[in-house]
Order: structure tokens, then sequence, then C-alpha cells
């Protein structure tokens, strides 16, 4: 989806020259074609995220909307201190985009593993979190998140994630979306990780359980009158998220469920410290964590 | 310029010193040391119009050292950017002149209060007066003490490649940080060199000496198509004798004798 949404930021900057790309030294093979495309709207700072988050905050209060590009815990918890105050406080329009969110970068270890970043996010004020789940979702989300001139975190896998939704489906910022529909359990994912609910509910299927599954491009604000929906058409809820499951999206859903007086059965499927210093490819580093068909089979 | 930046810092001063009195406020200290350098920028540095505090073409001012919030929201009443009497607010319940420089006061560009925040953000709008090839300027003023955070020094590093002349950053080098003495802490000497070995254009002088101020802020970039600093030497308290080099008086306010006391000292009416 990396390739996707860069090229969906290309075109929107294309047409609107107060955006800027600025980027802390990654982004090779990537982010050439929109250097080369727009040279005057786009900044390699170099290796250093506090001065780049600083540097969009004072391009932002000068008339510019800033992406601000890098790995998933570098552009955000690096400089986490930037972003609550120059970028939130501020409420100034600038986006971060971070690519490798969750255990893309697997085999690099721990440092690459961006596993808090969605929660400490959207802890924070004037903010919009979106965790598209494919190209589709990220590529429609990009110019909303631009249009909302306010700050934004949009969190990204790598490249080569299958496109989930036919091209061309609206992904409005806000909602979730359905996938499927069924009646057992409701399987609510952010993020690429929808792909194993997608897979899961086709395994519950084969075994005579039917899952509803929904996906949640935007973790805030989050949707939570289809979290109600769907506890009140559900007798169990399973949430997926590529990320921790203490304070990310899933807890979020519990949060809502019990503002809502709504208690079904209930469990969250993510990253936990079992994981915690352990390397393999995403694939293998989320088996560790047993199926979402197992885990949906413990919830019924 | 001296004959109006010269009275303009004394009723800085004065404005800073009751503020600090009657709100029982810190940082009188760091308040003093850098009267002189706000009072050179407002009194005719600065392009502003009060009337547009967001007028593109205005020069920018980010206050880095945002705990002295006090004297630059009393220049910004000089300046005629709010009413001198809200002064008397500064830090009372509700106010919005809050205790470090927060950016709902008209005329302050951004909220400080964390150190080491002031000068990326001012590299940024450098940036963007250079991308735009705007005629305006963008100064950062920087306590000593918070050139320890080390995101000052990914911005002056990034400043001088991007080739910023249009950033003007003045450190209020008044040697006292939270602790003690910057030398005892994490000493910065030679503060000067390091901003020449990072390409920087430096003017190393008194920032008390109005005309030398003046001189340093209206002159050419030392260092062509290089960002610029004023090391300014000063002194913590500074017009207040029994306040200057004082660290007590970083957190400390004055009661009624003491500030009738330096009122009178200052010369203030």
């Amino acid at each position: 989806m990396r390739t996707e949404t860069i090229d969906a930021l290309t075109a929107y900057a294309r047409a609107h020259p107060d955006v800027m790309l600025l980027t802390a030294d990654l982004g090779y093979s990537v982010l050439e074609r929109f250097a080369e495309a727009l040279p005057a709207q786009y900044c390699n700072v170099g290796v250093c995220e506090q001065a780049m988050t600083g540097v969009a905050a004072g391009l932002a209060l000068s008339g510019h909307r800033v992406i601000t590009y890098s790995i998933a815990n570098f552009p955000t918890l690096r400089c986490l201190e930037q972003v609550r105050n120059d970028i939130c406080y501020h409420n100034l329009p600038v986006t971060i985009l971070a690519v490798g969110g969750g255990l893309a970068y697997g085999s690099q270890g721990y440092t690459h593993h961006g596993v808090e970043d969605l929660g400490i996010m959207a802890m924070l004020p004037n903010m919009a979190v979106a965790s598209p789940a494919d190209p589709t979702e990220a590529e429609t989300l990009l110019p909303q998140l631009l249009e909302r001139r306010r700050p934004a975190y949009l969190r990204l896998g790598r490249a080569g994630e299958q496109r989930l939704h036919p091209p061309g489906t609206p992904v409005p910022l806000g909602p979730a979306l359905r996938l499927r529909t069924g009646h057992d359990i409701a399987l609510l994912a952010t993020g690429p990780i929808l792909g194993r609910a997608l897979a899961a509910a086709d395994a519950l299927a084969a075994t005579g359980l039917s899952a509803s599954v929904y996906s949640f491009p935007t973790i805030l604000p989050l949707d939570t009158a289809t979290i109600r929906e769907a506890a009140r058409t559900h007798p169990a809820i399973l949430t997926l998220e590529e990320h921790s499951t203490q304070g990310g999206f899933g807890s979020r859903v519990a949060e809502a469920l019990l503002l809502a007086g709504l208690a079904p059965r209930f469990a969250k499927y993510g990253i936990t410290e079992a994981l915690l210093g352990r390397i393999g490819t995403q694939d293998w580093l989320l088996d560790q964590l047993g199926s979402v068909e197992d885990h949906a089979r413990a919830l019924l | 310029m001296s004959l109006r930046s010269e009275p303009l810092a004394t009723r800085l001063r004065a404005h800073a010193l009751r503020m600090t009195f009657a709100s029982r406020a810190s940082h009188i200290g760091s308040c003093l040391s850098m009267a002189d350098i706000l009072a050179v920028l407002y009194a005719g540095i600065l392009r502003l119009d009060p009337a547009t505090p967001d007028w593109p073409e205005r020069d920018r001012l980010v206050v880095s050292k945002g705990h002295a919030a006090a004297i630059l929201y009393a220049a910004l009443a000089e300046r005629g950017f709010l009413p001198i009497g809200e002064l008397a607010e500064y830090g009372t319940n509700g106010s919005r002149l809050s205790g470090h420089v927060t950016r709902t006061v008209p005329g302050v560009e951004v909220s400080t209060g964390s150190l080491g925040h002031g000068l990326p953000i001012a590299t940024g709008m450098a940036l963007a007066a250079q991308r735009a090839g705007a005629a305006w300027r963008s100064f950062c003023i920087l306590s000593d003490g918070e050139l320890d955070e080390g995101s000052n020094w990914e911005a002056v590093q990034l400043a001088q490649h991007l080739g910023l002349d249009n950033l003007i950053a003045i450190v209020d080098y008044n040697k006292m940080q939270s602790f003690g003495t910057v030398a005892a802490i994490s000493d910065l000497h030679p503060l000067a060199d390091k901003f020449r070995a990072f390409n920087w254009g430096v003017h190393e002088l008194d920032g008390h000496d109005h005309a030398a101020l003046h001189a340093a802020l209206t002159a050419p970039p030392p260092r062509p198509g290089r960002p610029t600093v004023l090391v300014a030497h000063t002194v913590k308290g500074k017009g207040v004798s029994f306040m200057e080099n004082q660290l007590l008086w970083h957190y400390r306010n004055p009661d009624a004798a003491q500030l009738a006391a330096a009122l009178a000292e200052i010369g203030a009416t």
C-alpha cells in the first residue's frame, strides 16, 4: 500500500502546491517519484525526527499542509513531544505518514516493530488516526486526511498488500466497512490484519459458524455506532489489530461497549509481550499468536 | 533606535516585575536577562502589524525559552497587541496569559515551554519563506540551558544545510540554568565556536548593549547564505542588583518591599 499511497499523495500535491513532504531520510525507492515530480514541495531533512516535526510545525504555521514520513516509531514515538506540543496543541495540518506499522519489519527486531503507535497517537488532542487495511483504503483516506487540515496519523503496512476491497470502493474517514455478514460472531479488524479476519471467516464457515467481518480504517474518531450495532446483532466480538492489545484498537472497542452498557462475549487478538524480542517474517510472528479462528471459537 | 528601545526595556522590566509579584510566579531572572533583546526587537527590528497579527509578510519571532512568558506578553502589550491592563491577569485563573508562552495571546507565534522546541519550528518558518521567495525573517530566542537539548542541534545542522540565511537565533547566554551555572552543569564553552563549526554566521556581543544588538540585527548575514546566531552575553536578573546572577530568582517571586526596591533600581516610574 506504500506505493499506491505515495502515488495518491503525488497526485494530490500536484493539484495543491501548499502540500509539502518531509522525510527523515527514509523512503528509498518509494519517495523518488514524488521528489522528482515536485521538488519544490519535497525536503529530506536528514535523520532527525524531532527537528523534522518542528520544521513541519513551522511550515504549517506559514501556510503549508505537511506530511512527515518515516518508519513507524520514528516519526511518532521518537518525537512524541513535538507531535504533542508543536503539532497537536497548535492544531496544525500535519499528517504523519508512517510505513512499516505493526510487524511489517518483523525480522529487523523490536526497534522496528510499530506496536504501540496507534494507541499513543490516538491519545493526542485534535488527532485523526487511520490504519488502512489495503491499498484502496490507504489511497482513499490520504486525501481526506489532508482535506481535514488538522493533525493526523496515517499508519501503513508495507508494499504488496492485496486489495481487499474492489478498486473504487468508497472509504470515508470515520465509518467502519462491513465486508461479510454473519450472526455468530463479529470480527472487528483494523489494518492489514483484516486479511486474516476474512480468512478466519472462511474457515469458520467451513465448520458451520458464520462471522461478520468489519474493517475499521479509522480508529480515531471511532465508529462507535457500528460497534454498538455489531454487539446488538452478534453474541460475541473479537477485535483484531497488529498492535499491542494494551491500549490499542481492541481497548477502545471495549471501552465503547462498556460505555454503551453492552457486554457481548469479547476478546482481543493482537500483539502481546509473548512476541517481545522475537523476530521473523510478519506472517510467522502473527502465526505465533494462534489462529484467528481458534480465538473466535474459544469465544463461542 | 536606542532612543526608543532603552526606555522600552525599562518598561518591560517593570511589567515583568509587577506581573511576577502579583501572580507569585517564577522566572523573573530569565525575563530580566532578555529584556534588552526583546526591547530592541520590538522597538523596530521586527516588521509587525498589531492590527493584523497574522499579516503574512510579518517577521516571525519564536521565544523558545517559554518560561520567560511574562516579559514577552509585556512586549506584546507595549507594541499594541493586547491591552497593557491585561498584564495584571498574568497567571490568574482563566487568564489567557499562561506561565509559559501560549499562542492564544495575540502576537505570539508559537506556544513553548518544553525546551528545545523553538529552533526547529523557526527553521520550518524560515524554510517556508525561502521556498516562497518571501522577504520576512524568522527569529528565535533560546536560553543557554536549553542548548543541552539535542533537538536544537538537529536544527542547527539542518538550517545551515538548507542555506536559511533568513533565520536568526539569539542565545540569551546568562550562564545560569536550573541547578546552577552552565559551566558547572554542562559547559557550553566555546559556544560561538560551536556555531561557527556548524557554518553559522556569528555575532558575539553584550546582550544588554542596544546599539550592538541593533547593529547585529540589521547587518547582512555574516556568513552569506547561512543562518546567523547572536551569542548574546547577558546577566540573569539584569538591572536588579539583588537578583543578578542569583539562582534563587529563577524560582522566587518578589515581596512588596523587594518589588519597590527593584522598581526603584531600574528607574521605573
